[in-house]
């Protein structure tokens, strides 16, 4: 069918940091440019969500006056420990100096990545760029020579049975010379480009993990601006690794959240269990007891750095920040470096246009001169060591690797097995069960839900899409009790029984668009595809 | 013909309300706002009158804080042609809003007068009944269906137990139900071109009108929280658990 088309210089599909630090660099290389941002969620800020302690590095280049204007950093890193939970009431402080030194804070700042975001937009907008919020890029649109030349929103008004409603809207062909692609972990546009254009070529496979993370107002008694708390322990034990952040930000709140490497193995683990669980460690809920749970919600990062990062530039765009996997795992960072990525883009993109280069092949260059190529080469070992040798040696290597050599340890450790690929069957596995919650400190998942105001227009087709749809009759439920209904934050996917047998049930409205059932499900039989544009969770201020 | 739409800026109708710890207000700090629902439904409206050729213009007019634009702009998005915001950053009581509606109906004449029947954030059904009766004007509350005719506009009302069809000589006000239409998706086109559209600005000063506040707000507080239900295996233990614990039957 036939698309009404727009045409702009440059079009940037996502407004995150990446995306936004990447549109305001192009309009100050060159305010004539035309440059258009698009957005799935609601408005800017809604489907951001983040611990998060920021290092203004990145921002420093692109605002340096960024305090004068305004940018709501205004939290800055006080105090840093780091603690090891050894069981469900112990827990011991690990010095300063044995920690690696890209775990250390001074010089950050604790903040609402939405409401950076959402800052971020501002400036975006001030500087001329157009950004539409509720517009979901659904797909890559190629020239005839294979080259991207845009993408294509998504249909609106199309009801359950794929037909157009009354209020029915076609979605546009956008069309620019170059393309940024910024959606953020698992971005669905982003894995076709990989795929097609085969970026990750002589790459390990990507690694993910998944951050689980809950904003309380605390007792002020107990309240501490600044402080920052990272652990890792109980309740994971076994092959599953990961850690939890506990974050003092203004007015009395604190981001309290866990992350767990989606290359566990057990198909009865349930991260936002173990979450639930590890809230009633005296470590954190110390700080919590007589607390009250403002926000929910939960999201895919992209974790494997360095070793797992694909070739960015492709023909007709740039992959960057967290859809190309930019982030620092050995900090736990990923702001300063996604948005120095999608800076490098504008400047590279802006350099083919002044030359009228066909391509901004100008982007592999500079990336590797910048700050951002050397800072995830000195951080590459530190994901595989865990991986490999467990959260002690591995740790001690970390260490020795961040403290003594600086990263430049010569020796790169790899880890080639895909997440999905370690999950073990339930016949291998050792159940696993989670105490009720409590309705104080823990909760269910759908209470939780509520809480990440989603919403989705409930008469649109399932965006939960099944490549097969037996899989879960025929595998899924059989071998590993469909791990989805553990693994998914959200309650999307229900095991049902009735007399016809047991079924699987896919609640798509309740998706917080974190992405995990596209990365962790064993066979890769669901493919996560956007909504209506706007739907997905409201995140206020995560 | 000219067509005035009032449009609200509410907190977004998926956002979860909090009230802030100190009881004074809602908090309504990053939360997600957006046009309230019945006002785009005033919009939607009035832009079918204007592509049917009953009207020839369309005006959005809101009255708030400078980030209501964000409404007027959508608002020009959805079809309506110019916007006007009447800027104040109190928060101002129904009888207030109508004054400032008033005096901007008198500068600018419409014919007709499309507003939501209610705003979803304070619930209060007042303004356009208010701004009725400071115009001296024949209202339509509730509208489910609107024809316009040669100087006259029928309104059939949604009321309890039916429906009512009201006939109303122009200039006058309707105020939109549920049911009277559903809005359109704004286009990125039109999004575009909305921003081009011509915004005024004007402040109660301007306008001339003295506000008083007739009432103040002491306190917010939360409903109380529901407690978990309990499944019951039989008829006849969920009859004995009504009878002897809830004690309703």
């Amino acid at each position: 069918m036939e698309h009404e088309v727009m045409e702009f210089d440059v079009l940037i599909i996502g407004a995150g940091p990446a995306g936004l630090a990447s549109a305001c660099r192009l309009k100050q290389l060159n305010p004539e440019l035309n440059v258009c941002v698009v957005e799935k969620g609601s408005e800017v800020g809604a489907h951001i969500l983040s611990g998060a302690v920021i290092d203004p590095k990145a921002l420093n280049e692109l605002f340096p006056d960024w305090k004068e204007m305004g940018a709501p950093l205004t939290t800055a890193t006080e105090q840093d420990e780091i603690v090891l939970l050894k069981d469900s009431t112990s827990s011991i402080k690990i010095p300063h100096w044995m920690a690696p030194k890209s775990m250390h804070n001074q010089g950050n700042y604790i903040a609402s990545l939405g409401n950076f975001s959402r800052w971020l937009a501002e400036q975006a907008e001030s500087l001329g760029v157009e950004i539409f919020p509720s517009f979901a890029a659904s797909e890559v649109v190629y020239d005839d020579n294979g080259r991207v030349k845009g993408i294509l929103t998504g249909d609106m008004g199309v009801g359950r049975d794929n037909m157009p409603k009354d209020n029915y809207m076609p979605g546009m062909e956008l069309h620019a010379p170059f393309t940024i692609f910024a959606e953020g972990c698992r971005g669905h546009l982003g894995k076709a480009l990989i795929h097609n254009f085969n970026l990750d070529k002589d790459k390990d496979p990507q690694h993910y993990g998944i951050g689980l993370k809950e904003l309380w107002d605390i007792d002020p008694a107990k309240h501490q601006q600044g402080l920052v708390i990272h652990g890792s322990g109980w309740p994971l034990h076994g092959d599953t690794s990961g850690g939890f952040f506990l974050y003092h930000l203004e007015n009395n709140q604190i981001a309290v959240g866990l992350i767990i490497d989606l290359n566990y193995s057990n198909p009865w683990l349930s991260p936002f269990d173990e979450f639930q669980q590890l809230k009633h460690h005296p470590m954190i809920s110390q700080y919590l007891e007589g607390g009250k749970r403002v926000s929910y919600g939960a999201r895919a990062i992209t974790k494997g750095g360095y070793n797992s990062l694909p070739k960015m530039q492709f023909p007709g765009g740039i992959l960057i920040g967290c859809d190309a996997g930019t982030l620092n795992f050995s900090r736990i960072k990923g702001v300063h470096t996604a948005m120095k990525s999608g800076m490098i883009a504008a400047e590279a993109i802006n350099n083919a246009l002044k030359s009228s280069d066909k391509e901004a092949e100008t982007f592999d260059t500079l990336y590797k001169e910048s700050w951002l190529y050397s800072e995830l080469f000195n951080a590459r070992n530190f994901g595989p060591a865990l991986h490999k040798f467990g959260p002690w040696i591995g740790g001690a290597f970390n260490t020795l690797d961040q403290n003594i050599f600086n990263g430049k340890i010569p020796l790169t450790l790899h880890d080639r097995q895909e997440d999905h690929a370690k999950l073990l069957r339930i016949s291998e596995s050792k159940k696993l069960t989670y105490p009720k919650p409590d309705g104080k400190l823990s909760f269910d998942k759908l209470s939780s839900v509520f809480l990440s105001n989603t919403n989705h227009e409930e008469d649109q087709p399932c965006h939960l899409q099944l490549s097969k749809e037996d899989i879960p009759l025929t595998v899924n439920i059989p071998l590993y009790d469909e791990p989805a209904q553990r693994y998914c934050p959200a309650g999307v996917y229900e095991v049902i029984e009735d007399e016809a047998g047991k079924k699987l049930q896919i609640s798509a409205q309740n998706c917080l668009h974190c992405k995990t059932c596209d990365i962790k499900d064993p066979c890769q039989n669901i493919q996560w595809v956007p909504p209506e544009g706007g739907g997905g969770p409201n995140y206020p201020n995560m | 013909m000219k067509i005035l739409v009032a449009v609200k800026r509410v907190i977004d109708y998926n956002a979860k309300v909090r009230v802030k710890a100190d009881n004074s207000d809602v908090d309504l700090s990053n939360t997600k706002m957006a046009i309230n629902p019945f006002c785009e439904i005033a919009v939607e409206e009035a832009v079918r009158l204007k592509e049917a050729g009953s009207a020839q213009e369309v005006v959005a007019v809101s009255v708030g804080p400078k980030a209501c634009q964000e409404q007027i702009r959508a608002a020009l998005a959805l079809g309506a042609d110019r916007g006007i915001q009447v800027e104040t950053d109190d928060n101002l009581e129904s009888l207030n809003v109508a004054k400032l509606l008033a005096q901007v109906v008198r500068d600018e004449q419409p014919d007709l007068i499309i507003m939501g029947k209610q705003a979803i954030d304070s619930d209060n059904n007042q303004t356009g009944q208010m701004l009725s009766a400071l115009l001296n004007m024949p209202q339509g509350t509730f509208a489910s269906e609107i024809n316009l005719q040669e100087g006259e506009v029928q309104v059939i009302r949604e009321i309890d137990g039916g429906l009512q069809t009201l006939g109303l000589t122009l200039p006058a006000i309707i105020t939109t139900d549920l049911r009277l239409n559903e809005p359109r998706y704004a286009s990125l086109p039109n999004i575009m071109k909305a921003k081009r559209k011509p915004l005024a600005v004007v402040t109660p000063e301007t306008l001339g009108v003295e506000l008083k506040q007739h009432s103040k707000l002491l306190k917010v507080t939360p409903p109380a929280e529901r407690s978990a239900g309990i499944l019951v295996s039989s008829v006849d233990e969920l009859i004995e658990k009504l009878k002897n614990q809830a004690k309703v039957i």
